[in-house]
C-alpha cells in the first residue's frame, strides 16, 4: 500500500516537472525526443517591439507570438486552433460575436487572463494616445466604432468590444464579417496586462518588468544581438510543451548565418539567393523551399500624368508578354519561387488560380504576341520604346531587373534604363507616381485573396500604379459579403491580366536550412509561416 | 608691446561691462569671465614671458573654443540634411492610413516646425539628458541603445586600438631598424596584404575557418563580452589599422633614422639602443600620432561591418541602419556621440602632439 502510494506520489511528481516531456516521447505522435530542447534561429534584423500592440515586423510578431496568446492560434496547416478562447457563438447575420475563455489561462504572475485584459487591449491599440501603427487593423477586423476611436472622435469605451464577465468577450462588428475569428491570431489582439503597463509605462516590455500569458517568457535582450525566451510555467498547456528554451540571433548576413548553420550554432536559418539547389543537393534532409503568400511583380504607372506610351493597353500587355518568367525563377532565383500570370498566389486559401490566357501560351507565342502588339502601338527595332524601370537596392532585384530589361530588349527592341534607389526614397518616389515601371512585393496580410486583390482597388493606398477601374471597384466590394467569392476573384484576375496595370513576375518561396531533428515539427505547409515555439520539438537522432 | 596689451585689456573691460550689465551683480561669472579673457588674450600679448604650462594651458582652451561651435554646427546641419531626406521615418510599403500617421507624428512631436523639433530636441538633452525615443525600435529609446551598444563598440574598439598600435608599431619599428633584411621584407610583405584585404572580406573568412573549419571559436554573437567572441572581431578590425601604423612607422623611422641629429649621435659614438630610443623615436612617432586619432575614432565609433558579421551588437550597426530607417532621434543621438568623440580625440591628438613638438604651440 505504502509503495503504491510512494509510486503515486512520484508519478505525479514527475507529470508536474514538466521538462521531463523532453527526455521522454512526445505526447501524441510518439516519437522519441532529444535531451537537449533548445530552439536557435537567426534573424535578420533587430525586432521593432515585443508589445502586441506596438510590434510591427516579421520577427517581432514570432516573439510576440511565443510570449503571448491570443484568442485563436494557427495549426501546422494554417488552421484556427483555440488559444485563451475555446470556442464562440455569432448572432445570424454575423455581425456580433461572444467568445468563451477558458479558466485555466494565467498570466506569468499568477493573475487569471479575462475578458476585460483583451478589452484593455483592443482598445489600446484602438487608442490614438497609443500611436500604434497597427492600429488601422481594428478597421480590417471592423469593429464598431474603430474608425471614430481611432480619429479621437469617440472615447476608447465606444469600442465594439466588452467584457461580459471574466470568460465571455464580446465583440460588435459595423456590418458582417464571415472570417472574423481568423482575424484574432494577429499579435496585435493579443491581451496585454493593464496593471504592468500602468506600472512600468514603456519599459513593461523589459525582461524584468514583463508579464505575459503565453506559453514562454522573456529572459534576456540584448539589442542587436540576442534574445531568449524560457519556459513559462504558468502557461496553461505547459505541460504538453516540449521546446524548453528559444533563442533568436541577430545576423545580418546570410551568408554567415548559413556558415554559422553549419557550423551547428543554428537550427534554422535563410538560404541565400540563389544556393537552394546546392544546399538541396548536399543537405536534402534540412534544406526546404515552400510557397508563400506573396508576390512579386512591376508596378506600371497609369496614373494620369504617367506618360503616354503607358496609357496604351498594348504597351502594357507586351511587356508583360515578352518576360519569360521560367527563366527568372529557374535560372535567376532559383530558390522554389513559383512563375505568376496572376497577382493572387495559387496558395492562398480558397483561392483557385483562374486560367487567365497568356498563362496558357507558349513563351514563343507571347513573344509573337509581344512584337505584334508593339507594332500595332507604332514601336520596333528601328524605333524603339524608351523607358525607365526603377528597383530598391538590392542584389537580388538588380538580377530580375537586369534579366527582364533584356528580354525587353531582345524580343521587342525597348531601350530600358535601370535606376535603383535607397529603400525609403523609392517608397517616396514609387509612392508619388515619378516612375514609369517600378518594382515591387506583396506578401498578405491574411490568408484570403481580397489581401492581394485590395490592391487594384482605386481607393487602396497602396494603389501604387493608381489604376482606376470602376467594374474591379464594384466587384471587391461585393466580394466582402460574399460566402464565396470566387468568381468576383476570377474576373478581377482576369481584368488585370487584360489591362496590366501590373506584371505579375513570380510568387516567392520561403527557403530554409531547417535541422533534421526539427524539420518534422516545422510548419512548412502553414503559407503564412504563423509559427509556435510551443508546437515545435526536436526529435532523439 | 605694451600698446597691445593696453588695447586688450580695454576691450576685455568692455566685454567685462556688458556681461555686469547683462547679469546684474555676479562677481562669480565676471571673475571666470576675465580668467578666461586674460588667457585668451595673454598668449597674443605675453607669449614669450609665459611659462610652459600656462602655454600648454592656453592651447587646450583654444581647442575647446573651437570644439564647441563645431559640434553645435554639426548638430544643425545634420539635423537638417536628415529632415530633408526623401521618406521618413513612417514611410513604409504600406503606407499608413493619414488618421493613423497623424496620430503617431503628433505622439512624437513630428508635426511640427523643424526648427521647434529641433529646439525641443536640445532642450531634453541639455535638460534632461534625453535623447529621444527611437521611432523604429520602439521598445527601447536613443540612451538604452547607448547604453547598451556603446560599450561593446569600446570594448572591441580599445583592444584593437591597442593591438594596432603595439603590433604595428613594433613591426615598423623592426622594419626600420633592419632595413633590407627578411624581417623587414616580411613586415612590408604583411601589411601589404593585410592592407588590401578589407575586413568585409576577411570577416567572412574568419569565421570560414575558425568556426566551420576548426570549431574553435563561435561564429558571431557577444555574449557579455566573453573572450571567444572577441578574437575575431578585434582581428577584422584591427588588421588594417594595424598595417597602416607598422607602414607610417616604419617610413618614418627611416628617415629619422637618415637625418643629420642621428649621424651626429652615431658619430659621438652613442650605442644604437640610446639612439633609437632617446633619439630617434619621439620624431619618429609624430606622423603616427597624427594618424591615431582618426584611428581611434574609427575604431571605438563602431564598425558597420563587425556589426553586421559577427553580430556583435555594437552602435556601428545601428548608426548606418538609423539612417535608412530614417531613425532620427537614434541618429542624432549618435552622430552627437561620435562627433563628440571625434572631436574629443582630435582635440587629443594636437595636444598630444603639442607636447611632444613645441612648435605647435606657439
Amino acid at each position: 500500500m505504502t509503495f503504491t502510494i510512494k509510486a503515486a506520489l512520484l508519478s505525479s511528481a514527475f507529470a508536474l516537472a514538466s521538462p521531463a516531456l523532453a527526455a521522454g516521447t512526445h505526447p501524441v505522435t510518439g516519437e522519441k525526443l532529444a535531451d537537449d530542447q533548445t530552439f536557435t534561429y537567426r534573424v535578420l534584423d533587430e525586432h521593432t517591439s515585443v508589445d502586441p500592440q506596438i510590434v510591427e515586423d516579421v520577427s517581432g510578431s514570432e516573439i510576440v507570438r511565443d510570449l503571448f496568446e491570443g484568442l485563436y492560434n494557427q495549426d501546422k496547416d494554417g488552421n484556427l486552433v483555440p488559444g485563451v478562447a475555446t470556442g464562440y457563438t455569432t448572432n445570424d447575420d454575423k455581425t456580433v460575436y461572444t467568445f468563451t475563455l477558458r479558466d485555466n489561462a494565467k498570466w506569468s504572475d499568477g493573475k487569471p487572463v479575462t475578458a476585460g485584459d483583451f478589452v484593455y487591449a483592443w482598445q489600446r491599440l484602438a487608442d490614438p494616445a497609443t500611436a500604434s501603427e497597427y492600429q488601422w487593423y481594428m478597421e480590417v477586423m471592423n469593429i464598431k466604432n474603430a474608425s471614430a476611436v481611432m480619429s479621437g472622435d469617440a472615447p476608447v469605451t465606444d469600442l465594439g468590444v466588452k467584457a461580459i464577465d471574466d470568460h465571455t468577450l464580446e465583440v460588435t462588428l459595423e456590418g458582417s464579417l464571415p472570417y472574423f475569428a481568423k482575424t484574432t491570431t494577429h499579435t496585435s489582439t493579443f491581451p496585454t496586462p493593464k496593471w504592468a503597463i500602468d506600472a512600468y509605462g514603456a519599459d513593461w516590455i523589459k525582461p524584468e518588468n514583463i508579464v505575459v500569458n503565453g506559453a514562454y517568457k522573456l529572459t534576456e535582450h540584448v539589442a542587436n544581438e540576442r534574445l531568449v525566451r524560457e519556459r513559462n510555467e504558468m502557461y496553461w498547456n505547459n505541460d504538453n510543451t516540449i521546446i524548453d528554451k528559444v533563442v533568436s540571433l541577430v545576423i545580418n548576413d546570410e551568408n554567415v548565418a548559413l556558415t554559422r548553420y553549419q557550423a551547428g550554432e543554428l537550427d534554422r536559418t535563410e538560404i541565400p539567393a540563389g544556393q537552394y539547389p546546392a544546399l538541396k543537393a548536399s543537405n536534402p534532409d534540412e534544406a526546404t523551399a515552400f510557397p508563400r503568400l506573396c508576390s512579386y511583380y512591376y508596378t506600371i504607372n497609369v496614373s494620369d500624368n504617367a506618360p503616354e506610351f503607358l496609357k496604351d493597353v498594348r504597351v502594357r500587355q507586351a511587356l508583360s508578354y515578352a518576360i519569360d518568367r521560367d527563366i527568372i525563377t529557374e535560372k535567376v532565383l532559383q530558390g522554389g519561387q513559383t512563375p505568376a500570370y496572376t497577382f493572387t498566389p495559387g496558395a492562398t486559401a480558397g483561392f483557385e488560380v483562374p486560367s487567365v490566357d497568356y498563362a496558357t501560351w507558349t513563351q514563343d507565342e507571347r513573344n509573337a504576341k509581344a512584337v505584334d502588339l508593339m507594332a500595332e502601338a507604332g514601336y520596333d527595332k528601328s524605333n524603339p520604346l524608351e523607358l525607365s524601370l526603377i528597383y530598391n537596392t538590392s542584389e537580388a532585384h538588380k538580377k530580375v531587373a537586369i534579366a527582364v530589361s533584356q528580354m525587353w530588349k531582345q524580343n521587342l527592341g525597348v531601350k530600358v534604363s535601370l535606376e535603383n534607389q535607397e529603400w525609403k526614397t523609392f517608397l517616396n518616389t514609387r509612392g508619388e507616381q515619378n516612375y514609369e515601371i517600378a518594382r515591387a512585393g506583396w506578401c498578405g496580410d491574411y490568408n484570403e485573396a481580397s489581401t492581394f486583390l485590395d490592391l487594384v482597388q482605386s481607393g487602396s493606398g497602396y494603389n501604387d500604379a493608381k489604376y482606376n477601374n470602376a467594374m474591379v471597384d464594384e466587384l471587391l466590394a461585393d466580394a466582402k459579403t460574399m460566402d464565396d467569392p470566387q468568381a468576383n476573384y476570377t474576373k478581377v484576375e482576369e481584368i488585370i491580366a487584360a489591362d496590366m496595370p501590373l506584371i505579375p513576375i513570380y510568387h516567392y518561396a520561403g527557403s530554409f536550412m531547417i535541422k533534421s531533428n526539427l524539420i518534422g515539427s516545422w510548419p512548412v505547409k502553414n503559407v503564412e509561416q504563423n509559427w509556435y515555439s510551443k508546437d515545435l520539438y526536436k526529435v532523439a537522432e | 608691446m605694451r600698446q597691445l596689451e593696453t588695447r586688450s585689456h580695454q576691450l576685455g573691460a568692455k566685454y567685462r561691462k556688458f556681461l555686469v550689465g547683462r547679469t546684474g551683480k555676479s562677481p562669480g561669472l565676471v571673475h571666470i569671465w576675465e580668467q578666461f579673457w586674460r588667457r585668451l588674450t595673454l598668449v597674443k600679448v605675453k607669449r614669450a614671458a609665459l611659462l610652459h604650462g600656462d602655454r600648454m594651458f592656453n592651447f587646450i582652451l583654444r581647442r575647446v573654443a573651437v570644439a564647441i561651435p563645431t559640434l553645435i554646427i554639426l548638430l544643425i546641419a545634420s539635423f537638417w540634411l536628415m529632415q530633408s531626406a526623401p521618406g521618413g521615418p513612417f514611410t513604409s510599403e504600406r503606407p499608413l492610413p493619414a488618421q493613423v500617421l497623424a496620430n503617431i507624428e503628433a505622439k512624437y512631436g513630428l508635426d511640427q516646425p523643424t526648427y521647434v523639433q529641433l529646439w525641443n530636441y536640445v532642450v531634453g538633452i541639455v535638460t534632461e539628458f534625453d535623447f529621444g525615443p527611437s521611432y523604429k525600435y520602439k521598445d527601447r529609446s536613443v540612451n538604452d541603445i547607448i547604453a547598451q551598444g556603446f560599450p561593446v563598440t569600446l570594448t572591441y574598439g580599445v583592444i584593437s586600438f591597442v593591438l594596432a598600435i603595439v603590433v604595428g608599431g613594433v613591426l615598423g619599428m623592426a622594419a626600420a631598424i633592419r632595413q633590407n633584411s627578411w624581417l623587414d621584407y616580411f613586415a612590408v610583405g604583411i601589411t601589404i596584404g593585410a592592407q588590401v584585404l578589407p575586413n568585409f572580406v576577411m570577416a567572412p573568412i574568419l569565421i570560414l575557418i575558425f568556426t566551420l573549419w576548426l570549431g574553435w571559436l563561435p561564429g558571431g554573437g557577444w555574449n557579455g563580452g566573453e573572450w571567444q567572441h572577441l578574437i575575431m572581431p578585434v582581428i577584422a578590425l584591427s588588421t588594417s589599422y594595424m598595417a597602416s601604423i607598422a607602414r607610417l612607422t616604419r617610413s618614418s623611422m627611416l628617415e629619422v633614422l637618415r637625418s643629420n641629429f642621428i649621424r651626429t649621435a652615431r658619430a659621438k659614438g652613442l650605442p644604437d639602443r640610446t639612439i633609437i630610443y632617446r633619439h630617434a623615436l619621439k620624431p619618429a612617432l609624430l606622423p603616427v600620432i597624427s594618424y591615431l586619432g582618426p584611428a581611434f575614432v574609427g575604431m571605438v565609433t563602431g564598425s558597420f561591418i563587425i556589426d553586421a558579421i559577427f553580430g556583435t551588437g555594437g552602435i556601428g550597426y545601428f548608426y548606418v541602419n538609423s539612417a535608412f530607417n530614417r531613425d532620427y532621434a537614434v541618429m542624432m543621438g549618435l552622430t552627437i556621440l561620435l562627433g563628440s568623440m571625434t572631436i574629443m580625440f582630435n582635440m587629443v591628438v594636437d595636444i598630444l602632439y603639442a607636447w611632444i613638438d613645441p612648435k605647435i604651440r606657439l
